[in-house]
């Protein structure tokens, strides 16, 4: 069983989210091994691109501050691998298709491999699109994730069909950011996923607090937060690791007990 | 060939969320691009209202003078609004009004597609919401109060770099909000399919009339066509009715800032590899992490890091050719023809004529060159104005 499938096996997951390289790699680092501890069941790290067209303003800035201060593709994989070798929780990189298609998708899935990255999320890249990194991810064993958004009704059934990992299902219009309600039917949305596999499906955009982390388990299997993530780590600095764990914390206690 | 693929370039490669956005559109596109009431309502505005079809006009002074091919320019700058994106966004906001929709957004570079996405909003009751780069508010300020008048509303884009690539991210991001009420009413033959075919087809009727009144001229077809190129749209106009008439050498003009030697330009062709962005696969400026690079250009209208699909298709067939051309070499033209034939171009279009003078005194008398004037360069007077040194008032 793959360390992701394993992640969701008897628990609801929480899914963090933190920008590669900001404000520096030593706190990526730092904050990826502080967020496992603290209750974290999968780290996502966002390689920064300079146009990331689905964040919302707290992430767009995070990645700029990370390539202001000389955040590279090839500055994460160092760091990855150094973080393997202290962590077995499962990690994603989240980035755009350029950033892949411009590294060498051979080259990045191959040190994806070797690094120990488990699964990779590719906003720009939808099911129409997938040839791109399918065939390549699946020689590599990596799993490519497949976003479902509050727009794919009748898709639903064709793009799950393939799909590894987890699904990605994205709980809003827009782009990612707090949202203090989030109006979407996600209940029915999980369960138009679950009538066509089973993959387990995990909730992200718009979650930042304990309660909306706590209400979002209870109708899917596992609830990502970026932005809320992002923003104490803005506020913070290199001083980061310490406010994010607490935040981690309360999240995770958020979870298990709406879970009572 | 896959759907909306021109080669390997192109595609649709945006969030899941916009995908039923972009499905909607390419049905209407398909239902509507043959839909005779649609085209008879689209020509209609095209004549009376743009002014079309635009004069194809023979620049005498500047022939005698540069002492080679026959130069004759595609006045696209006496459109209504000033330029050729009229063509498009008539053609797309129409369309937008048959799918139901009450709002339009729009991304804009120099203003022009603003201004002209502004205009067709008000004409056929849409409310309009455009997205300009901070910096190219500054640079164009004329258009933006063009706009306001208009009464369109202008967000000033603070992102990135705050031009144009940068006003495109926010216009698709604004639309993954809200796609229910409102269509992207995109400026250029670029992003996600159907975008660079719908922008080619509004556009491809300069083409048609550069055919047909170059056959009443002169009883044959140009030796050349030359036109600026950023996203590329009126240069695919220009083109693509000549696709299939290899004897007519299409050539695109990009913009080389200040020199293919230095990080400040924006020629795609020239400096860029081929990458995914803003929805489609195709050259982009970019470094070897696969970061778009912070293109520059004097042009607001040509400073974007892309270039649209079919052209990186067109290049790699080696049907058209690309040319960089400097913001020197541009003003120069400029000058140039404001003096010799009193027609100030957009500085866009400048680049064009500005490979016009280099290349029509290679040629004999009895070649013809086709240059498109995309845009009249009333806009860019004050810019150009500080540029030199002299303060003037807008």
């Amino acid at each position: 069983m793959s360390r992701i499938a394993k992640a969701f096996e008897d628990k609801k997951a929480f899914i963090a989210f933190v920008t590669g390289g900001d404000p520096d790699i030593e706190t990526t680092e730092q904050l990826i091994l502080a967020m496992s501890q603290s209750g974290a069941d999968l780290i996502e790290i966002g390689i920064p691109f300079s146009d990331p067209i689905a964040e919302g303003i707290v992430i767009q800035e995070a990645s700029k501050r990370a390539l202001e201060n000389g955040c590279t593709t090839d500055k994460l994989f160092e760091m990855v691998s150094r973080v393997r070798q202290r962590t077995s929780v499962p990690l994603l990189f989240m980035t755009y298709l350029n950033p892949i298609i411009g590294y060498g998708k051979e080259k990045f899935l191959s040190l994806c491999v070797d690094s120990g990255i488990d699964g990779i999320i590719v906003p720009d890249l939808p099911f129409e699109e997938k040839d791109e990194l399918a065939d390549i991810c699946k020689l590599n064993q990596i799993d490519l994730i497949t976003m479902i958004a509050p727009t794919s009704a009748e898709r639903i059934a064709i793009i799950t069909q393939e799909a590894t990992g987890f699904i990605y299902c994205v709980s809003s219009l827009g782009v990612t950011g707090v949202r203090s309600e989030i109006s979407t039917d996600i209940g029915n949305m999980i369960q138009q996923v679950r009538k066509v596999g089973n993959l387990p499906c995990a909730i992200g955009f718009g979650i930042s607090t304990p309660a909306q982390a706590g209400s979002m388990a209870l109708l899917a299997d596992g609830v990502i937060i970026g932005s809320a993530i992002v923003k104490i780590v803005a506020q913070y600095g290199k001083n980061s690791v310490e406010p994010v764990s607490e935040y981690v914390r309360s999240i995770k206690k958020g979870i298990t007990d709406a879970m009572i | 060939m896959k759907k909306g693929r021109f080669g390997i370039y192109g595609g649709q490669y945006i969030p899941e969320t916009l995908m039923k956005a972009i499905q909607e559109l390419e049905q209407a596109y398909e239902f509507y691009k043959d839909n005779v009431d649609f085209q008879k309502e689209l020509d209609t505005l095209l004549r009376n209202y743009a002014g079309r079809p635009s004069l194809l006009y023979f620049a005498e002074k500047m022939t005698n003078d540069l002492g080679g091919a026959q130069i004759y320019l595609k006045r696209e700058d006496l459109n209504h609004t000033g330029s050729h994106k009229i063509n498009n966004v008539l053609g797309q906001v129409l369309l937008a009004k048959r799918m139901g929709k009450t709002r339009v957004i729009a991304e804009t570079g120099a203003g022009q597609h603003g201004v002209a996405t502004a205009t067709a909003a008000a004409l056929m009751d849409m409310e309009c919401e455009i997205f300009m780069g901070e910096e190219d508010t500054k640079r164009q300020a004329l258009n933006v109060f063009r706009m306001q008048l208009l009464g369109a509303k202008v967000h000033p884009v603070t992102s990135g770099t705050m031009t144009l690539k940068d006003a495109v991210n926010e216009t698709m991001r604004e639309w993954t909000t809200r796609m229910d009420d409102t269509l992207y009413v995109l400026g250029s033959v670029m992003g996600p399919h159907p975008f660079p075919i719908i922008v080619r087809d509004f556009q491809k009727v300069i083409g048609k009339e550069i055919k047909e009144q170059m056959l009443e001229a002169k009883g044959k077809l140009p030796d050349a066509i030359i036109a600026c190129v950023g996203g590329g749209s009126n240069s695919i106009g220009s083109f693509y009715q000549f696709i299939d008439n290899p004897e007519v050498k299409l050539i695109g003009c990009e913009a080389a800032g200040l020199g293919l030697d230095t990080p400040q330009n924006a020629a795609t062709i020239a400096t860029g590899k081929i990458g995914v962005f803003h929805g489609m696969k195709s050259y982009f400026c970019q470094d070897q992490y696969g970061q778009i690079a912070p293109v520059y250009s004097i042009s607001a209208g040509l400073d974007y890091p892309g270039i649209g699909p079919e052209h990186a298709q067109l290049f790699e067939r080696g049907r058209a050719q690309y040319y960089p051309i400097t913001d020197a070499e541009a003003l120069d033209a400029f000058a140039y023809l404001s003096r010799i034939e009193g027609i100030i171009p957009a500085i866009e279009s400048a680049h064009a004529i500005g490979y016009a003078k280099k290349l029509a005194p290679t040629m004999d008398s009895k070649q013809i060159i086709v240059v498109t004037l995309s845009g009249r360069g009333d806009k860019d007077v004050a810019a150009i104005a500080r540029y030199m040194g002299v303060e003037i008032y807008e």
